[in-house]
């Protein structure tokens, strides 16, 4: 092809693009782009996004497109990956990782006709909206647990990335678990990442070896139930998603996200024109995180417990972050009664007294 | 801080599970590169090695099937690299790194409804005599059988280039493939014989994680240890002993680095992540690293 015919067509394709897109609008279906942090069978924090995005289409029908990509790098790639599905004609995107926040707020000043959604971070521009969930609160019932089953009164945790978010979760059940168990101690392994199934089996081995019974995870994979599972007498908890595979033990419990309410909201309104930049946090209450059910290893009257504290939380009537609560090293951060506010969990980057060591920085 | 929370022998046993993929790949790779062959797909092949033991263990619920099948998927996946690099002359760093990507993509594709498959049970070997011994007992005779093919291994390897006709042939190609070719020796052959080798434990590398360590599937599971491999290749002179050492050392300070962190150390935990690296490159880089075998990553013709 002689390079005028290939301008020729390429000015003919151009021009038949700007006279299709009005046309296009009212007919073909809303392209709802996502981007996802691992892959879409992890088995936890992407399964469930994806499942509630497949939930979103469902509700939608033909009048929404589902366009998505997995297991896309934390970083510059990211910006390729949104890049790719703007100019695909993406008119919606959800981008799924804390570690996104940045490309999504450079991609979003490049296209302010697309609406971007980002999950779990706090830099909103006109066309982006933060969203998500008050893990803190099922936290709280996890540690609630733990210190009741714990023997060993060592509780193991496995945390990912130093964000506020992980710390107020370790936070949250560290509070809990001292409140029903005052000899309870946390062992915390940081491993970096939210999804690497060899380093979480060998933190969760770690932890196991050094005397803990019960292991938190703040990491995607079921990788840490195989290793309690072959341990034995272990329990841990689902996350993100129910795990119930490894019901009813080791895993006793767990917390659900629950996003496909939210996603259709969102979807809905970009529809109907109503869309606009905003910062969403719920919790059980509006059923964006769910308490998977207290298997049968939990004594009843315990498990009676954590059932009221979790409808206590979703009622409202109870906050997990009230005082009187201190730091670390000893200065309080929340007087008797108080409770604390969003800018302060949004922000939390300290221990809470009793927890020993250090947050990477 | 409470060191006394870390039980010596549990760790030393553990330190002998995390090690084992990265020992039975850098072992295959070693072979492959004596041979004068850089294989640079070793993650590519240790990851459908993972998919592929998933795959035959949950189809015929025994998990040794799980691993000659993962040797298999590794061993078919390096003849594509041997013919592409042996037989069309392509070139090999190009050629490897194309592996790495393809075996991620395939084994994702292959994987994909093996998410929720959970391999049978691997049993742990209990020997009659030597798994009762109080210290050595735990740590070295209570391991699945994996382990000891592993070291079987290494001895196997060493024995063959050291002390074999055969062994000294393959490295004469790895030296000297021009003179090896003049002296009637098939290069070609004798080097799709070492990748495949490379292949075949790779693959069983990788089944180790999915089906011992983890045990699960999921996509990119093998995170990287196929690079560690290379890496322990180079940093251990091309030589079995030395591997065994520096595979031991980064799986030992891994496993050890997580135990610290349990314990409390005071230590930030950021220098704890990066420690089994700079130990293992320390360590190998003291002891003086060999000299690469001097046909290596380099085409072979027989026109020349």
């Amino acid at each position: 092809m002689k390079r005028r015919t290939l301008l020729k067509t390429g000015a003919t394709a151009a021009f038949a693009a700007a006279l299709g897109a009005p046309l296009r609008a009212q007919n073909a279906p809303m392209k709802v782009g996502f981007v996802y942090v691992g892959p879409i069978n992890d088995g936890g924090w992407t399964q469930h996004h994806h499942h509630s995005a497949k939930e979103m289409v469902e509700h939608f029908g033909d009048a929404v497109e589902l366009v998505y990509q997995e297991s896309v790098p934390e970083g510059p790639d990211a910006e390729r990956v949104m890049t790719q599905m703007c100019l695909q004609g993406c008119q919606i995107i959800f981008t799924t990782s804390f570690g996104f926040m940045d490309p999504t707020i450079n991609v979003a000043a490049k296209f302010p006709d697309v609406k971007f959604e980002h999950a779990t971070g706090y830099k909103t521009a006109d066309n982006v909206s933060v969203y998500s969930a008050r893990f803190y609160e099922g936290r709280a019932i996890q540690g609630h647990l733990a210190g009741n089953m714990t023997e060993s009164n060592r509780v193991g945790y496995i945390a990912s990335v130093p964000i506020p978010e992980v710390v107020r979760g370790i936070n949250s059940a560290f509070i809990h678990a001292r409140k029903v168990n005052p000899d309870v101690e946390f062992k915390i392994i940081w491993i970096f990442e939210w999804l690497n199934p060899a380093k979480e089996a060998d933190a969760a081995k770690a932890l196991i070896e050094q005397g803990c019974d019960v292991v938190l995870q703040h990491t995607d994979s079921t990788a840490p139930h195989a290793a309690a599972k072959e341990a034995g007498g272990v329990y841990t908890f689902g996350q993100a998603a129910d795990m119930a595979e490894f019901a009813p033990m080791p895993r006793i419990s767990s917390i659900i996200d629950n996003w496909a309410p939210y996603y259709i909201d969102r979807v809905q309104a970009a529809m109907d024109g109503t869309w606009e930049s905003v910062n969403t946090w719920q919790g059980i209450g509006e059923g964006m995180v769910g308490i998977g059910e207290i298997s049968s290893a939990v004594p009843d009257d315990i498990k009676a417990e954590a059932e009221a504290m979790r409808d206590a939380i979703a009622a409202g009537d109870y906050h997990p972050f009230t005082g009187p609560l201190s730091k670390q090293d000893g200065t309080q951060f929340l007087a008797e009664g108080e409770v604390a506010d969003d800018g302060l969990l949004a922000g939390m980057n300290f221990y809470v007294e009793g927890i020993e060591g250090d947050i990477p920085s | 801080m409470d060191l006394s929370s870390i039980n010596p022998l549990l760790l030393l046993a553990s330190l002998m599970v995390a090690s084992t993929p990265i020992l039975l790949a850098a072992l295959g790779e070693l072979v492959a590169e004596r041979a004068g062959v850089l294989n640079l797909g070793v993650e590519g092949m240790m990851i459908t090695g993972a998919a592929c033991g998933i795959i035959f263990s949950a189809l015929t619920g025994n998990a040794w099937v799980g691993f000659a099948g993962a040797a298999l998927g590794g061993l078919l996946l390096s003849f594509l690299f041997a013919v592409l690099t042996q037989v069309l002359l392509s070139n090999q760093v190009a050629t490897g790194l194309a592996l790495t990507l393809f075996g991620l993509g395939l084994s994702a594709l292959l994987g994909q409804s093996f998410a929720d498959a959970r391999p049978p049970a691997f049993p742990k070997l209990d020997m009659p005599i030597l798994s009762d011994l109080p210290v050595l007992g735990p740590v070295l005779f209570r391991h699945d059988g994996m382990v000891y093919v592993g070291l079987l291994l290494v001895v196997a390897v060493w024995y063959f280039l050291t002390r074999t006709r055969a062994g000294l042939i393959l490295r004469a190609v790895g030296e000297n493939h021009e003179a090896a070719h003049a002296l009637g020796y098939r290069v070609v052959l004798i080097r799709f014989g070492a990748i495949m080798f490379g292949g075949a434990c790779a693959g069983l590398g990788g089944a180790y994680i999915s089906l011992v360590r983890v045990p699960q599937w999921t996509e990119g599971m093998t995170a990287g240890a196929g690079w560690i491999a290379l890496a322990i290749v180079v940093f251990a002179g091309w030589k079995p002993v030395r591997l065994l050492l520096g595979a031991y050392l980064f799986g030992g300070v891994t496993v050890l680095q997580l135990n610290l962190q349990a314990a409390g150390l005071a230590i930030p935990v950021e220098y704890l992540s990066m420690s089994p690296y700079v130990a293992t490159i320390l360590v190998l880089v003291i002891l003086a690293a060999g000299r690469a075998p001097g046909s290596l990553g380099k085409t072979f013709h027989a026109s020349r």
